[in-house]
């Protein structure tokens, strides 16, 4: 699209600039790995943190009655609007359900269709940014071009068209949200492909009479996996707050079924008397973006050479 | 600071200088206690290889570590006065003012949005010694002064519409124009090609002699040092390990990483490499006989065009041919933009050639393709010059050494034997073989490279600037290296660099190239010591090591 | 120059076309019959009249072949017809550009909000000498980018109407209703903004010509201003279109939670209705949104950064 030199690739720093440091480094057995896996984990609290955070959401959607004995769907009115209290850390809602069990049990819809987004995100971009890397010439166009007019279109919007299409529900949001943000992935893995199929290192691996292929497999794709991983962890986070957008919109799962922005949405409506409703999941939903961005940045500066 | 200036005071003592970075996980000692004096008026020269900690010492002068750094000194004086403590903003009328600084590479050290001149101006208005038209008329006569042609219309320019060499340039503008008593050259010259570098630094040495600013010279060139420096500080591993004049440094090395790295100074080194060893006869016959026995690669009038976006054609590589025997050494010498890294690619057919026939054997692969191509490729093998990039970070040096092998589809069983034997010959420990390439030494990397190069036991090696990116000692290592391998296997070279010195210690034959043609093939000897073309003549002059004191005390005589 | 001018449209009404299109396919080609959806009017499909099915197919032009269709949609819409609206037959182009100005209010006054926010925290979470103040700093933008804007507008609504009663929990008349909503539309533009600019500006940092300018004994103030932040500015400011069409996503959720009229809340209720033209004009519009924009940076960017002439990459000399 745009003809001016400065992209935003200028801000990748390159990686590896440190060339003596391991030289020295000892090789070590099992057990002080797992040490220094231990020591490492005490030295960055806030990964540790973030990892943690998204186990237990993970543990939530599996087994959410291991978290709370009240049931997700029914409620003693008598209880209703209830503020957060030993009995219901979260409070209750307009009919008298716990808000914990609620985000609880929310977890497993959240999730779900979070995962199946990045899924299809991941593996329809992938495809295509790989293709278009590496045969390059029109193909890589053809596909460039297809990709910069999604990215022109912002995802919201497209996955509204893709919704107003495929009719409502969390399977359809989730189709949705993926497919608006497999551009991203394609634009990365483009890039990646790119990259590593004119870093010095493939160069020499073609010059040694390897095949084409074999460098494809050997050398390319392991090594742009790094930044499609940290891009994937990102896109959770981003796509969490699309469907909870989404769903918040009512185009979500319907009405009973605890879906964290369903869950915000329905609070709107006590937004003057009872603050929790809408304060409780939208401070899962922060924590648990802040969590995938922590990954991914972690996972980012790994760059999955190791 | 102090009035009165004592001529027989130093203008910047150093004692017990020590810097230390800390990190999360440990400690590491960058300078480990460092002292000298510098006078009015002199050029210190500090050498060592990196890692030394030239650099590291000559920030910590001008207090420009970084912040995670530990800078301890038992004395830091700069005329009279101690730098130990002062605060910020005392260290800013320091920094420029009275100590100046010239950067180690010119294209990045530009704000690339400001003019040049502005940037002049900037290094006097920052300390109010100009307003500001007087400091915009001062850089555009400062700018003349460092050499730069048509000042005027280069103050009104932007970084990117000048040369690296002319860059240089208007830093060393910028860098004078307060008037500092100390400059620091940190590396000045290395980025740039060496007929620019002689042209700067013959022409900063008379603007300070001139001025009587003194010179706190860093550079990884021994030649360098010797041919500016009144005296020289050797650095080795944070600490200095000698110290004296040009002369007694170069002629009397009391310590052995001296006489090593006096000894391994290509500059310095007269003769051909013999094989370390015996391991049997050499396959050639000597260089001086002139033309090779049997021909092994022939290249006809190699053309290669690109196409630049906007600007039609640049023509890289204009009508090349020579011919490299079996068993021999051709070296392709020029500076950057020559044309020579093309035909080194063009001859290893990662290019193809616009125009011109390539001819190994006697068998023409000019235009081979795919598979043929591939069998082809077996018999001509590449090095390249950063061994950074041309290891897959994720492979170990057993997976990387194997890769050819396997692509051929050698049986796994003597694969495995095979890299151990190159891993031997490569003279790299057994135990490497398990290792990636981030915990290994550039020299570690360069080795398995070559390693990889022979597997499949080539006849043809391509080196392309294969020692430029190592160190002195390190590249001296890689060059004997190259010269056994050569006797063991009989392998023939297209030795691609730019530097005359080492071409004299591993090439048979020269070739000089400039502006994609090939002006000039000879004898190595020939080439060297008379030149026929001024393009040639040039070149030579341009390396350093030209002061009286080059020659070895006893010898071969050196020819330049 | 013109013929860069000439060159830069074309891609731009190239982005547009492709932009239709793609909102063609996934609108008109997905599963999901857009007559039979359209006649339900979002209710149970199954109890549907199947003549008025059929006549809504006729009148959509779904029982042509595909590509007439196209060719039939593409040549209506060149001339500004979308199509009309389901629910009031209005025509979906008119629907669109009558709320179009309220949508350009929030979205300028959130976009200066976000540039004013991004810019102050990129700069102090750089600036400061003390670290803490900088790594405290540098926290918020990333805590800003992972929040819902839906649940900020909440907040906000409880916070500042319902409890303080500052600003009116709802509607689009006069200043104050602009402030909550502008505000909670520029939290994630304002955080990707510093993001962006506190990233660019910490590389900006470490480049050896900032060593150079430090070295020549300049304060760290006049290294900030004189030269690292316009340099830094550069990345970001690409990055315009891709934030103008972030503003405009924002404003579907921004408009729904404060009720405003507008855009953003119009495209909710016709994907609610399924209302396809409506939904595509909107589509069109934000791809429009993006190429303008990213046209105008493009052509002042030649006058930020020196080594750019319009279409022309910067060459160094040799």
């Amino acid at each position: 699209m745009s003809e001016l030199l400065i992209s935003e690739t200028e801000l990748v720093q390159p990686a590896g600039s440190e060339p003596d440091a391991a030289a020295t480094a000892p090789r070590r057995g099992a057990s002080a790995r797992a040490l220094a896996a231990l020591r490492g984990a005490v030295r960055r609290p806030s990964l540790t943190l973030a990892v943690l955070a998204i186990l237990l959401v993970l543990v939530w959607a599996v087994a959410p009655g291991l978290f709370t004995h009240w049931d997700p769907l029914v409620g003693d009115v008598s209880d209703r609007l209830q503020g957060p209290s030993v009995q219901h850390v979260f409070g209750t809602d307009n009919l008298g359900r716990d808000l914990w069990a609620r985000v609880v049990y929310g977890a497993a819809d959240s999730l779900a269709s979070t995962a199946l987004a990045v899924a299809l995100a991941l593996v329809v971009g992938s495809f295509f940014g790989l293709i278009a890397g590496f045969v390059r010439g029109w193909v890589d166009d053809a596909i460039m071009r297809v990709m910069d007019v999604v990215l022109a279109i912002p995802s919201v919007l497209l996955s509204l068209a893709i919704i107003t299409a495929l009719g409502f529900g969390t399977v359809n949001v989730a189709i949705a949200v993926g497919f608006a943000s497999a551009a991203s992935f394609a634009r990365v893995m483009r890039s990646e492909v790119i990259s590593i199929s004119t870093a010095l290192y493939v160069e020499a691996a073609r010059a040694s009479g390897v095949r084409w292929y074999t460098v494809l497999r050997r050398h390319v794709l392991p090594n742009s996996l790094g930044p499609v991983l940290a891009l994937s962890a990102l896109e959770f986070g981003t796509a969490v707050l699309a469907i909870s957008s989404l769903s918040f919109l009512g185009f979500g799962a319907p009405p009973p079924a605890p879906e964290w922005g369903a869950l915000i949405s329905e609070g709107r409506n006590y937004l003057a008397i009872a603050w929790w409703l809408t304060t409780f999941p939208g401070l899962v939903i922060v924590a648990i973006v802040l969590a995938a961005n922590r990954i991914s940045h972690a996972v980012e500066k790994n760059g999955g050479t190791r | 600071m102090s009035a009165e200036t004592d001529p027989y005071e130093p203008l910047l003592t150093v004692r017990g200088l020590r810097v230390a970075y800390e990190t999360a996980r440990r400690r590491v000692e960058a300078v480990r206690g460092v002292d000298f004096e510098l006078a009015r008026g002199e050029v210190v020269a500090i050498v060592g290889e990196s890692g030394s900690g030239k650099t590291t010492t000559a920030q910590a002068v001008i207090h420009l570590l970084d912040p995670a750094a530990r800078v301890t000194a038992e004395e830091l004086v700069f005329d009279g006065s101690s730098l130990s403590d002062l605060s910020r903003g005392q260290w800013r009328e320091v920094r420029g003012a009275r100590i100046g600084l010239i950067p180690q590479d010119p294209v990045v050290s530009l704000d690339p949005v400001k003019k040049i001149g502005e940037q002049v101006a900037e290094a006097l208005r920052v300390h109010r010694l100009a307003g500001r038209r007087q400091a915009a008329a001062r850089a555009v006569e400062l700018l003349e002064l460092a050499g730069l042609s048509e000042p005027a219309l280069r103050a009104q320019q932007f970084p990117h519409q000048l040369s690296g060499g002319m860059k240089q340039r208007a830093l060393i503008a910028a860098a004078l124009a307060p008037e500092p008593e100390l400059i620091i050259a940190d590396e000045p010259t290395s980025a740039l090609d060496v007929t620019v570098q002689k042209q700067i630094l013959d022409h900063l040495t008379a603007l300070v002699r001139e001025r009587g600013t003194a010179v706190l010279l860093i550079t990884h060139d021994l030649a360098v040092a010797a041919d500016r420096a009144d005296r020289i500080l050797v650095m080795h591993d944070g600490e200095i390990v000698e110290r004296g004049t040009a002369a007694e440094v170069l002629q009397r090395p009391r310590h052995p990483y001296t006489q090593t790295l006096v000894a391994a100074a290509p500059a310095l080194v007269s003769s051909r490499l013999t094989p370390s060893v015996a391991v049997g006869e050499r396959v050639v016959p000597d260089a001086s006989a002139g033309a090779p026995a049997e021909t092994l690669l022939s290249a006809r009038g190699l053309v290669k065009d690109f196409a630049v976006p906007g600007r039609g054609r640049l023509r890289a590589v204009d009508g090349v041919s020579f011919e490299i025997g079996r068993g021999e050494t051709f070296a392709l010498v020029g500076e950057s933009g020559s044309g020579k890294s093309t035909t080194a690619r063009l001859v290893a057919r990662l290019e193809t050639a616009t125009a011109g026939t390539l001819a190994l054997g006697g068998e023409d692969y000019t235009h081979r393709r795919g598979e043929e191509l591939r069998r082809l490729r077996r018999r001509f093998q590449l090095v390249y010059q950063n061994p950074y990039a041309s290891l897959d970070p994720r492979f170990t040096v057993a997976e990387a050494i194997d890769e050819p092998l396997r692509a051929y589809g050698a049986p796994p069983s003597e694969r495995a034997a095979r890299v151990a034997e190159l891993l031997d010959r490569v003279a790299l420990p057994a135990a490497f073989a398990s290792r990636r390439p981030a915990e290994l030494s550039g020299g570690q990397r360069q080795r398995v490279a070559i390693a990889r190069a022979l597997a499949l036991a080539p006849e043809l090696v391509i080196l392309d600037e294969a020692v430029s990116a190592l160190d002195v000692s390190v590249q001296a290592q890689i060059l004997q290296l190259l010269a056994d391998l050569q006797a063991e296997f009989g392998l023939a070279y297209l030795f691609i660099t730019h530097d005359l010195a080492v071409v004299r210690q591993i090439a048979d034959r020269v070739g000089v190239m400039q502006a994609g043609r090939l002006v000039e093939t000879g004898t190595t000897s020939q080439i060297l010591e008379t030149p026929g073309d001024d393009y040639t003549r040039r070149l030579i002059e341009a390396i350093p090591g030209s002061a009286p004191w080059f020659l070895p005390a006893a010898g071969p005589s050196r020819v330049f | 120059m013109i013929r860069y001018l000439i060159r830069r449209v074309l891609q731009g009404v190239f982005v547009l076309w492709a932009a239709y299109t793609l909102s063609f396919l996934i609108l008109y080609l997905l599963p999901g019959d857009a007559a039979t959806v359209a006649a339900a009017g979002g209710g149970d499909a199954s109890s549907v009249d199947p003549a008025l099915v059929v006549r809504l197919r006729h009148e959509y032009g779904l029982d042509e072949p595909l590509w007439l269709q196209y060719l039939h949609a593409l040549g209506r819409a060149l001339t500004g017809n979308f199509g009309d609206n389901v629910q009031t037959g209005q025509p979906a182009l008119q629907a669109v550009v009558r709320v179009l100005p309220n949508t350009l209010e929030l979205a300028a006054a959130a976009l200066v909000l976000a540039i004013v926010i991004g810019f102050l925290v990129a700069i102090a979470s750089t600036f400061p000498r003390a670290a803490w103040i900088r790594q405290l700093l540098a926290g918020l933008p990333p805590i800003g980018a992972a929040v819902p804007v839906f649940w900020i507008g909440l907040l906000l609504l409880q916070a500042f109407s319902f409890h303080l009663r500052w600003f009116p929990s709802l509607g689009d008349q006069g200043l104050r209703s602009l402030v909550l909503p502008a505000v909670t539309l520029s939290v994630p533009t304002g955080a990707y903004i510093a993001q962006l600019l506190a990233r660019s500006l910490r590389l900006t940092l470490g480049r050896p010509y900032i060593e150079q300018v430090r070295a020549k004994g300049a304060s760290e103030a006049r290294v900030h201003f004189a030269h690292a932040l316009r340099n830094a500015v550069l990345p970001t400011l690409t990055m315009v279109g891709v934030l103008v069409g972030n503003l405009l996503a924002g404003t579907v959720v921004t408009e729904t939670v404060f009720s405003r009229t507008g855009v953003g809340r119009l495209v909710v209720q016709a994907v609610g209705d399924r209302d396809l033209p409506v939904v595509q004009v909107v589509v069109v519009f934000a791809a429009v949104a993006f190429v303008v924009s990213s046209l105008v940076v493009d052509l002042l960017y030649p006058f930020v950064d020196r080594r750019i002439t319009l279409g022309r990459t910067a060459v160094a000399a040799a």
